[in-house]
């Protein structure tokens, strides 16, 4: 057996704080972030993008950027306008949300952009 | 409408009972027995004897039968089949008129369908193995106090599972202690913690002590990851003033969720929470102890798919449904079924899956499946292939066995249950690549590689006593 670890998160650390689904995996590359926009409107979610400043994270409520895009089934279109969210708040995360509306629900949600935490 | 005379004595229970020419309305409760009959007794007999005995009738004859309307109240049993397999027992479908129950009582439809009818002389052994609740008496009873998509939203968990862990041992811990493992598990990326059901008020860790440090646990485990977090403190009592007294505390410290046992509590009592809890904003997490007593025999009880449906009637936001792959009983097609019952809202009707009846729920919210005991990091593709998003995974010693401690242990079964979730929203299949998605992913988690080396080998391979009910058994 290896030689017990210890687990490294701290108060003090901003690096411990976590967003939900997918931040406790690395960083998806830009194909695997795509495979899950893929999956979102696969399963006719409508996709959002919403963004926050890191340290304001736990809030129910984040910004809306623009409104939901409703009915859009073009990935590459998705992805353009997380990455637009993204240039416009570099300092922020950037989540995207697939929004049910049968079951009045957030299908899923995920941070894509990780806004820099400084320590 | 013709007179009838009295005329006393013991009547054949078929001469009034049996009807298998009866149109079933929708507002009737209908139910599905498996009767093992005593030797010499035939089915439309025996049948017709369970539905007198669980609805108007009784042994004799009585004049006061005659002041009432018996074709409008009675229950009639109005078809027998073969049980597959089985050349003794037969099911027997009962049909029941709403009228003989109290609106949005649980309580009392169960005291006529299992009551006395349970120990009648005429039936060896019975079991209730499928109620439909007609929409009718469903719009009259309260449902989950929260759902499935109020409980996320709060908990702000959306496209995957809910990951839990039990605290152990069950039995001996200072709550001070007790907080202390609530907080490792709680920072290492687990959602909830819950008390073992066993844990209520005992001398080494009183309710009140308990809550307290695990409340401090929760809130400091909440800034230091920024999640949601909570812990299921359970507040099943001796009496229904202790176990409210309970709950107030548990709401007035700001926990989000309290947990009750149902069956061992009993369904007065577990109603009676249910509607509390929904005016009190509180999540409610069930356990079900003492469900095998009732549901693991499978010529005489409950089914556990009846014992689900009056949960989500009673009222309950997660509920213990069994694993199919850990240590407890659970044949794969009948969890599917009663998985079903628990959170979707129309049930057809599926024999495959144990399901005698189409079931209506109606705008009943859903609940959570709760998947606990005996699983680890190992059968975390099984599972999420097993119950989609809407469970709750609850690794106790696969969490707090890790060799590196809870933390450990919980960052562990976190990795893994996202690997999961990213691999099956690609399109993988879970219980094909299983070992490569969980070897893959820990490659960037040195906790979860722990983790697969520590339980690579523990299997569960008993063959389960409850099977359905199939000619190949």
């Amino acid at each position: 057996m290896s030689e017990i670890q210890d687990y490294n998160s701290k108060l003090s650390d901003p690096n411990s704080r976590r967003f939900e689904t997918f931040s406790y995996l690395p960083e998806m590359s830009d194909a695997d972030v795509r495979k899950q926009v893929q999956y979102i409107v696969d399963q006719g979610w409508n996709p959002a993008i919403e963004h926050t400043e890191p340290e304001n994270a736990f809030d129910h409520y984040w910004y809306m950027w623009k409104l939901p895009m409703f009915g859009e089934t073009d990935v590459d279109a998705i992805l353009k306008e997380a990455e637009a969210c993204h240039k416009a708040h570099p300092e922020h995360h950037v989540r995207l949300i697939g929004y049910d509306n049968y079951r009045q629900t957030q299908g899923t949600a995920m941070v894509i952009y990780r806004g820099p935490i400084e320590v | 409408m013709a007179s009838k005379t009295y005329t006393a004595g013991v009547k054949e229970y078929r001469e009034t009972y049996w009807e298998p020419d009866y149109k079933i309305k929708d507002s009737d409760l209908l139910a599905v027995f498996k009767v093992t009959p005593q030797p010499g007794v035939d089915r439309e007999e025996a049948a017709a004897a369970v539905a007198a005995e669980s609805s108007t009738g009784t042994w004799t004859t009585v004049w006061t039968d005659l002041l009432t309307d018996l074709e409008h109240y009675k229950g009639r049993a109005y078809k027998v089949e073969d049980v597959p397999g089985d050349d003794e027992a037969f099911y027997a479908f009962i049909a029941y008129p709403i009228d003989l129950f109290e609106e949005g009582s649980i309580v009392n439809v169960f005291t006529s369908l299992v009551g006395n009818v349970f120990g009648f002389k005429a039936v060896r052994a019975l079991r209730l193995e499928d109620v439909r609740f007609p929409l009718h008496f469903v719009m009259t009873c309260p449902g989950p106090p929260n759902g499935i998509q109020v409980e996320r939203d709060k908990m702000n968990k959306y496209g995957r599972p809910l990951l839990g862990c039990t605290i152990k041992p069950k039995l001996g811990l200072s709550a001070k202690n007790y907080g202390r493992a609530v907080y490792e598990c709680l920072r290492g990326g687990l959602d909830f913690t819950k008390d073992d059901e066993n844990v209520n008020s005992q001398p080494f860790m009183r309710w009140r002590d308990r809550f307290e440090f695990v409340m401090e646990a929760i809130q400091k485990a909440e800034e230091e990851t920024g999640e949601r977090k909570g812990h299921y403190l359970n507040v099943t009592a001796p009496t229904p003033e202790e176990m409210y007294k309970r709950a107030e505390f548990a709401k007035e410290i700001g926990a989000p969720i309290i947990m009750h046992d149902y069956i061992t509590a009993g369904f007065c009592a577990h109603q009676g929470l249910s509607n509390w809890c929904r005016d009190n904003g509180m999540l409610l997490h069930i356990h079900r102890a003492m469900h095998a007593v009732l549901d693991r025999n499978p010529n005489h009880g409950i089914h556990f798919r009846v014992l689900t449906k009056i949960l989500r009637l009673m009222g309950g936001d997660q509920l213990h449904t069994g694993t199919v792959v850990g240590k407890l009983e659970g044949d794969r097609q009948s969890t599917l079924g009663w998985i079903d019952l628990l959170r979707k809202s129309y049930i057809e009707e599926d024999r495959s899956r144990g399901i005698f009846f189409d079931q209506d729920w109606g705008a009943m919210p859903g609940a959570f499946a709760v998947a606990s005991g005996g699983i680890h990091v190992w059968h975390m593709p099984a599972l999420l292939s097993i119950f989609g998003d809407d469970g709750v995974f609850q690794f106790g010693g696969g969490t707090l066995g890790h060799p590196w401690g809870n933390a450990a242990g919980a960052a562990a079964n976190r990795v893994a249950l996202e690997a999961c979730v990213q691999a099956r929203n690609e399109g993988r299949e879970l219980e094909k690549e299983g070992k490569d998605i969980l070897t893959n992913a820990a490659k960037s988690s040195p906790e979860l590689k722990a983790a697969m080396e520590t339980w690579k080998e523990i299997k569960f391979e008993f063959d389960t006593v409850d099977k359905l009910d199939t000619a190949h058994r």
